[in-house]
Parts: structure tokens; C-alpha cells; sequence
């Protein structure tokens, strides 16, 4: 599903101002359309994370930029791993 | 159920900054998402949640602790977590390989084994690709349509929307390298360069520009044309203005997100004749009013 800035806004329970900064600093990357930006179910997921990491857990904006970085390194190692796993299974 | 002071492991006279503290302690170590491979932590940090939902909040802590409400009473929404979308089959665009890159990078067995596997793999969303592209200062403004040539021929047309800042990312769906299987292609990432022009700066949604005036349209006024990202348009320069007088061309600045646009400000910069002018250097010289006027005296301006 892809919502437009104004849904995302809404089921995110995001101000404009944070979005837009969020945006600025790559933490959130949208796609862009003719009729503007629009955002899928892992950009809210991942919006939901970033909320959770500042608001709950007290992390400031350089830390989140680590953090992004760092899970999305492990996933992507997570990803192989899995893969590999998959391919050697016996049957 | 243990109650919510258990969980969050505080004493019941615990004060707010206490529980907060605790929480994030414990949050920090069982958010889903800070652990992907941890099945249960979901589960432990949905119980640590709803604790701290109840006892966060001053007013439901009070009638928890009346007893009017019970620790079942915050039962929080269903949420999908950023990790259950990461390890998904087709993944997603933020994942980062560069955790193992340089594993696939040597000749050994182990690097052949991944590489191999990575190849092999069924339904495999394709690569994002990235790309640079640098615009004029005016397109990054008014927004425009570029198209641009890939490394291996083909064309990518770009809507680049007006106002955009440099080093954005615009992202393409759909538009990297293909996949395999079901897995659908990954997208296009372009980093949007903004060539600097001399005459302008931008700063967040204004422009400013020094436009030079002649000594006679300083003094006695007059229409000017003045460039701006847009195009050339007519401003008034009022009597009297000064190096430094700054006028303001309302909406010619850059489209502000939430709607309307910036404004242009022109800074003034009076140029004396060249080359010199035999005539004015005679009036000045028979102008006493201007050569007691001096400027940088208290008062002047």
C-alpha cells in the first residue's frame, strides 16, 4: 500500500516539520511521483522505529543516523545469512 | 499478570523520572528492532510498553493506583515492526549490504559460496542503482525534467520537483536492476547535485541576489530588470537608495512545502561610471553639501 505525505502524516502521527527533517537527513527516503512523494508500509514501519528510538529511548539525531545505519547493515547481513541457509538445507 | 511496577522493576513510590529511566533501560535492550534475530523480544517489549503506557502517564497512574483501572486497561495497538519488513523476501531498499561486502570481495571458497548463493537466489528483488545528477540553480527552483543517460545506454527520465535543496535524493520504484524470480526490480536513488549560480544564494526558501544599480538610478529612482530563477522581471528602485538597500520581490523565491513560495531579496550595489566621468568629478568638486556629509560620523547613515 503507498500513502501520499498527508496519510503517512496521519498514520505515522508525525508534525510536517519531522517529516521533513527526517527526509533531509535520509532516515526516510520516499518515492517520488508525479503527484508527489509517496510512502510505502516499510517507510511507516521504519518511521514508527525512529519514533520509538527518540521519544521512548531518548536517542538524539546523531544517534539515530548510527543506529539506521548500523540495522540496516544487520538486516542486510541477516538476508545473506538467511539465504545461505536456504540454499545448503538438505532437502 | 505481574504488575506493571514488576515488570518495569521499580518500587511502587518510584518517581516519574524513575520509571522513565527504567523503561528506557529496558527498552534499549528489547526494542524489535534493535533485535531482529530475537523472536520472544516482541513479546517482552509489548509487556514493558504497556507498563510504561499506565505508569508514564501521571493521570492513568493515579487511577491505576486507586484501583480504578487495571494493568490490562493500556492494551496497545497491533504494530509492525521495521525487522518484519527487512527480512521479508523481497526486502526492501534500505537494506545496506556493505556489512559483508568484503567477504563476496576475495577469491577464497567462502567468498565463491556467497556470491554463489546470492546469485542463485529465487525471487530476489534486483539492486538499487545510484545515480548523480546536477542541475541548474534556476531547475532546482521552478523544478524541470531531465532526462538521464545510464552507464549501459538507456534513459532515465526524472520529474525533478520544484524547490528541491542539493544533495536530495529523489527515488525512482522500479527503476534499478531487474530482479530475479518474482522479485521485482530494485529502484533508481538519485542524488540531485545543484550547480551553484553566482548571482544567487539560497537560504531555505529565499533568494537573495546583488544586483548592481547605476549612481543615477540610485539617486533619482527608476524600473530596473532584475534576474531571478524564474526569469528577468521589472522592479522599482525608489529615490534615494543606497549600496545595501534591499528590496524584496514578494513569491521569486523557492516553492515552500507546505504551499506559496519564498521571496527574492535584491540587494543593491551602486556602481560609479567607468570609466570615470569628467563631468560628475566636476559637479563634486563644486558640491560642498556632499563634501560635508560624512558617513561615517554618529548619526549618519
Amino acid at each position: 500500500m503507498t500513502m501520499n505525505k498527508q496519510q503517512f502524516l496521519a498514520s505515522a502521527g508525525l508534525r510536517i516539520e519531522m517529516l521533513d527533517f527526517w527526509i533531509e537527513q535520509q532516515w526516510l527516503i520516499p518515492e517520488e511521483t508525479a503527484d508527489g512523494a509517496a510512502f510505502s508500509d516499510v517507510d511507516l514501519a521504519r518511521a514508527h522505529f525512529i519514533r520509538d528510538l527518540k521519544a521512548d529511548l531518548g536517542v538524539n539525531d546523531e544517534g539515530v543516523d548510527v543506529i539506521l545505519h548500523l540495522v540496516d547493515q544487520l538486516h542486510g547481513l541477516r538476508r545473506a545469512l538467511d539465504q545461505l541457509h536456504a540454499d545448503h538445507r538438505p532437502p | 499478570m505481574r504488575s506493571p511496577y514488576d515488570v518495569l522493576g521499580v518500587v511502587p513510590t518510584a518517581s516519574s523520572a524513575d520509571i522513565q529511566k527504567a523503561y528506557r533501560k529496558l527498552a534499549k535492550k528489547l526494542h524489535p528492532d534493535l533485535n531482529p534475530g530475537d523472536k520472544a523480544a516482541e513479546e517482552k517489549f509489548k509487556e514493558i510498553a504497556v507498563a510504561y503506557d499506565l505508569l508514564g502517564d501521571a493521570e492513568k497512574r493515579k487511577r491505576f493506583d486507586a484501583g480504578e483501572i487495571d494493568e490490562t486497561g493500556a492494551e496497545r495497538p497491533q504494530q509492525r515492526y521495521y525487522r518484519d519488513f527487512a527480512t521479508s523476501d523481497h526486502g526492501h531498499s534500505y537494506t545496506d549490504n556493505s556489512g559483508y561486502a568484503d567477504f563476496m570481495d576475495s577469491d577464497d571458497a567462502f567468498a565463491e559460496f556467497l556470491r554463489q548463493s546470492a546469485q542463485a537466489r529465487a525471487n530476489r528483488r534486483g539492486r538499487d542503482l545510484h545515480y548523480q545528477l546536477p542541475i541548474d540553480f534556476a531547475e532546482s527552483i521552478t523544478g524541470a525534467n531531465k532526462r538521464l543517460t545510464l552507464p549501459d545506454g538507456g534513459t532515465l527520465d526524472v520529474a525533478i520537483p520544484p524547490g528541491l535543496v542539493d544533495g536530495q535524493i529523489l527515488r525512482l520504484r522500479g527503476k534499478g536492476a531487474p530482479g530475479s524470480g518474482t522479485g521485482g526490480p530494485g529502484d533508481a536513488l538519485i542524488e540531485v547535485e545543484v550547480q551553484p549560480d553566482p548571482r544567487f544564494t539560497r537560504e531555505g526558501d529565499d533568494i537573495s541576489l546583488e544586483l548592481p544599480v547605476s549612481l543615477s538610478e540610485a539617486v533619482l529612482g527608476g524600473r530596473v530588470r532584475v534576474p531571478t530563477p524564474t526569469g528577468e522581471v521589472t522592479m522599482t528602485v525608489p529615490k534615494g537608495s543606497n549600496t545595501g538597500t534591499t528590496l524584496r520581490l514578494k513569491g521569486k523565491g523557492a516553492p515552500h512545502r507546505g504551499g506559496g513560495h519564498g521571496d527574492q531579496f535584491v540587494k543593491l550595489k551602486v556602481v560609479l561610471p567607468r570609466p570615470p566621468d569628467p563631468e560628475l568629478e566636476a559637479f563634486v568638486s563644486n558640491w560642498d553639501k556632499g563634501k560635508a556629509f560624512n558617513p561615517r560620523e554618529e548619526g549618519a547613515s
